[in-house]
């Protein structure tokens, strides 16, 4: 039984019943398919997430965010700028206490480099109703590179909890149709 | 020395039970129930606000009292319970002395001492931080403090274990290898060193900088240390739920391990691979590489998860040999249906192990894939996921082997034993409801650690679909299910411990009946086989399961928007 010592002394030489041993190897298997899998993704798939980072500081990342804000904004919606870049262009969104800042405007199909950083606590960036997720650090700056391909409002949630104001903390992407310019 | 300590034999068993470790086992796993009692009315006013038609508490209490719930059930229950099982496995299945009594009480005491102060700290508002106290979220130095404390008891109690796996192999106490239950425990016990030194790395540091004397302490740095300690410490849970499992199926069915070689092999994978794990909460931070991820979460080769699915075959296995040994071979699953279904020690840990092995494996398997985990992490998926785990798997087998204990231990007839009958199913239903309805709820990309999804203060609102409120309704009223068969544990356990009938020594005690084939079946030598045609049909449909829902989230990945 399991709570006495082993029945044969030598266990470690008895025989294993077929059924076990047949199993240990089809979910062996299975750990190398699962495993391949993900290297497989990589390969041909559409959905990887670029481990393209750097160190920053949140004055430099304020910086280069007010600065595609100055060239690019719009218009303007509840106090946000709203801001266009040209598509290929590089985007940025601070998060902070608590707001995802600004709202981008982003065209259909187009691909934008998106940098994302935090200027103080840790936040979770979480594009709904997409459902892409992100974790945002302080002293981190993220790049990826994204491509919309549904139009419409996202809302961006957090989803690392930051405090007593974490659940007021959104922000916006509009998705449009290329305007045929 | 007390070579010559006080025991007694237990009629049930014949085990040899020391006075020193049955009141170290008492002792901790009453502790353990208050705390239960205290995360788990946490728990359901969590859901209760969660739920929006209720919405129970104001924003500040909310997080607090998650905060609350987390270190009380994460923590405090769970470590202090497998304080007992430790204890257990050593000195009782052993049938040795325990070593150093007094230090196993001087670390219950540091143990007791720092869920106090921590859950002071918490309650006093000041450190609405979450379990993992991320940085630069900062606590009162006192929190970090009290799990400091904490962690350090709960290493003097391996260290105990050790010693007395020690003093058992020097005074000959058994005969041969130790038992599975207690090679499953060591497992624990080793991996609990190793998961609290890398928690003392880390918070450490952070008391330090709490007080002033650290000034800046790296978040990633911290993530990454940080879940090297949070998530090893659920490899312990996992060891000490399946030897659980193994201790339930032997006293209750008199099973034995199919080979002693594969389940103490699964275990051993433990061991050596679960260290990795710490990977698979960073998958979508920023700046690891993708080499170092794919290595890491998978544990290798997902060697940690075969051990899992090993398990999963060997423990049902182990039962239907039994079973059938008995003379129950009709068809598939007569075993199956004459299996004591009224004994909540075995019903309690036969659904911990469907729930463990269907939800809570597949879902963290699933969701710890590199690419996946970008449409799960942070949602209210992943405590979805670790309520299959965590609650059905590790506290319903905590439960379960309770109704063990209480006769076992401390001597005591089960009160209430209709209730306890029907309590396993009750807290089953329920826990089953609120790991399938969050993760329900993440799918459609509601946050977790979140008071409010409708989002009513935001200057940008965003709405959640219709369906994404239903499921947290729907959580809210199976926590309220999952309350009440937790309140039945509860009632069931203190009532018995402290107002139960003393068990008569001359007999065997009722409430739990110990199966009387056991000696027989223990016979049976390993050069037989039974055939176990029932185990191998649940282990294709969980396996069908597993590969259907794998591939089924691929196929939900590969539709969000592309990224490189
Ligand atoms: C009556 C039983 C229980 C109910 C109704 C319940 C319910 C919940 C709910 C609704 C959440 C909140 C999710 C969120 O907003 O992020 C939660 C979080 C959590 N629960 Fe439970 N739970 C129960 C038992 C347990 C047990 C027994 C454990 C541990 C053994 C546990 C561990 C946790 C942990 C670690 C968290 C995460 C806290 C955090 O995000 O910081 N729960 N629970
Ligand atoms: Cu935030
Ligand atoms: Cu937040």
């Amino acid at each position: 039984m399991s709570v006495t010592p082993p029945k044969s002394r030598i266990w470690w030489n008895d025989s294993v019943p077929k059924s076990e041993l047949i199993w240990v190897i089809v979910a062996f298997v299975w750990g190398l398919i699962m495993f391949f899998m993900m290297i497989y993704w990589h390969a041909y798939g559409e959905q990887n997430l670029s481990n393209e980072a750097y160190k920053i500081t949140a004055e430099q990342f304020t910086e280069k965010t007010e600065a595609m804000t100055d060239k690019y904004t719009v218009r303007e919606e509840s106090g946000y700028p709203v801001v266009r870049p040209p598509p290929g262009s590089d985007v940025y969104m601070i998060a902070r206490l608590w707001q995802w800042w600004p709202i981008l405007e982003l065209e259909k199909g187009q691909s934008y480099r998106l940098h994302l950083s935090s200027l103080d606590w840790m936040h979770g960036f979480s594009l709904q109703p997409i459902n892409i997720n992100l974790q945002i650090h302080p002293d981190y700056e993220m790049v990826l590179t994204v491509t919309p391909t549904t139009t419409g409002e996202f809302g961006v949630v957090c989803n690392e909890y930051c405090g007593i104001g974490h659940h007021t903390m959104l922000g916006r992407i509009y998705v449009v149709d290329n305007e045929g310019i | 020395m007390a070579i010559n300590e006080q025991y007694r034999t237990c009629q049930t068993t014949g085990l040899r039970v020391y006075k020193s470790a049955e009141n170290l086992i008492k002792a901790n796993a009453v502790v353990a129930v208050v705390f239960l009692l205290v995360g788990g009315l946490f728990g359901i006013m969590v859901a209760l606000t969660r739920w929006k038609a209720v919405h129970l508490l104001p924003a500040d209490w909310f997080y607090l009292a998650l905060t609350a719930h987390g270190i009380n059930l994460l923590v405090v229950w769970i470590i202090f319970f497998e304080m007992a099982v430790l204890y257990f496995a050593s000195s009782v299945l052993l049938g040795s002395r325990l070593a150093t009594p007094k230090w196993a009480w001087a670390g219950f005491a540091l143990m007791l001492i720092g869920a106090i102060v921590t859950n002071i700290a918490v309650l006093q508002g000041g450190s609405s931080v979450m379990f993992t106290s991320y940085v630069p979220l900062k606590a009162d130095p006192s929190f970090y403090a009290g799990v400091i404390l904490f962690a350090v008891g709960a290493l003097i109690g391996c260290f105990v274990f050790f010693g007395t796996l020690v003093i058992a192999k020097q005074e000959k106490t058994y005969e041969g290898s130790v038992p599975l239950v207690t090679f499953g425990a060591t497992v624990a016990a080793i991996i609990a060193v190793f998961t609290i030194a890398s928690g003392a790395i880390i918070l450490i540091p952070t008391f330090l900088w709490s007080i002033g004397y650290v000034s800046h302490i790296d978040t990633l740095m911290y993530r990454t240390i940080w879940w090297a300690f949070g998530h090893s410490s659920q490899q312990i849970n996992v060891a000490a739920h399946i030897s659980i499992w193994y201790l339930i199926s032997a006293v209750v069915l008199g099973a034995k391990p199919l080979s002693e070689k594969v389940s103490r092999g699964a275990f051993l994978l433990y061991v050596l691979f679960l260290q990795l794990a710490s990977a698979h909460h960073l998958l979508v931070d920023p700046g690891i590489s993708s080499e170092w991820k794919i290595f890491n979460t998978s544990y290798a080769i997902y060697l940690a998860v075969l051990g899992s699915m090993v398990h999963g075959m060997t423990v049902p296995g182990q039962i239907e040999a039994a079973q059938r040994s008995k003379g129950y071979t009709n068809g598939l699953f007569e075993w199956l249906r004459k299996c004591p279904w009224g004994n909540p020690a075995f019903s309690g840990m036969f659904v911990s192990l469907i729930l463990f092995g269907f939800l809570g494996g597949i879902s963290g398997v699933v969701m710890g894939v590199e690419q996946i985990n970008l449409i799960i992490h942070n949602t209210i998926y992943v405590p979805g996921h670790f309520h299959a785990t965590v609650v059905a798997g590790t506290t319903l087998a905590f439960m379960a082997v309770t109704y063990l204990l209480i006769p076992l231990i401390f001597q005591k007839e089960i009160m209430f034993p209709g209730m306890a009958k029907l309590q396993p199913y009750v807290f089953g239903l329920g826990v089953a409801g609120i790991s399938v309805f969050m993760m329900g709820a993440g799918t459609l990309g509601v946050p977790r650690r979140h008071w409010d999804i409708s989002q009513a203060d935001a200057v940008l609102p965003y709405d959640f679909p219709g369906a994404a409120n239903l499921m947290m309704g729907l959580n809210g009223m199976s926590a309220i299910l999952a309350g009440v068969g937790g309140a039945m544990f509860i009632a069931v356990a203190v009532g018995s411990i402290f107002f139960g009938k003393k068990v008569d020594s001359t007999e065997a005690p009722t409430a739990v009946p110990t199966d009387e084939n056991a000696a027989v079946v223990a016979e049976h030598g390993d050069e037989e086989h039974p055939a176990i045609p029932g185990t191998i049909v649940l282990v294709v449909v969980f396996f069908t399961s597993f590969v259907l829902y794998y591939f089924v989230n691929w196929k939900y990945l590969a539709e969000v928007w592309p990224l490189r």
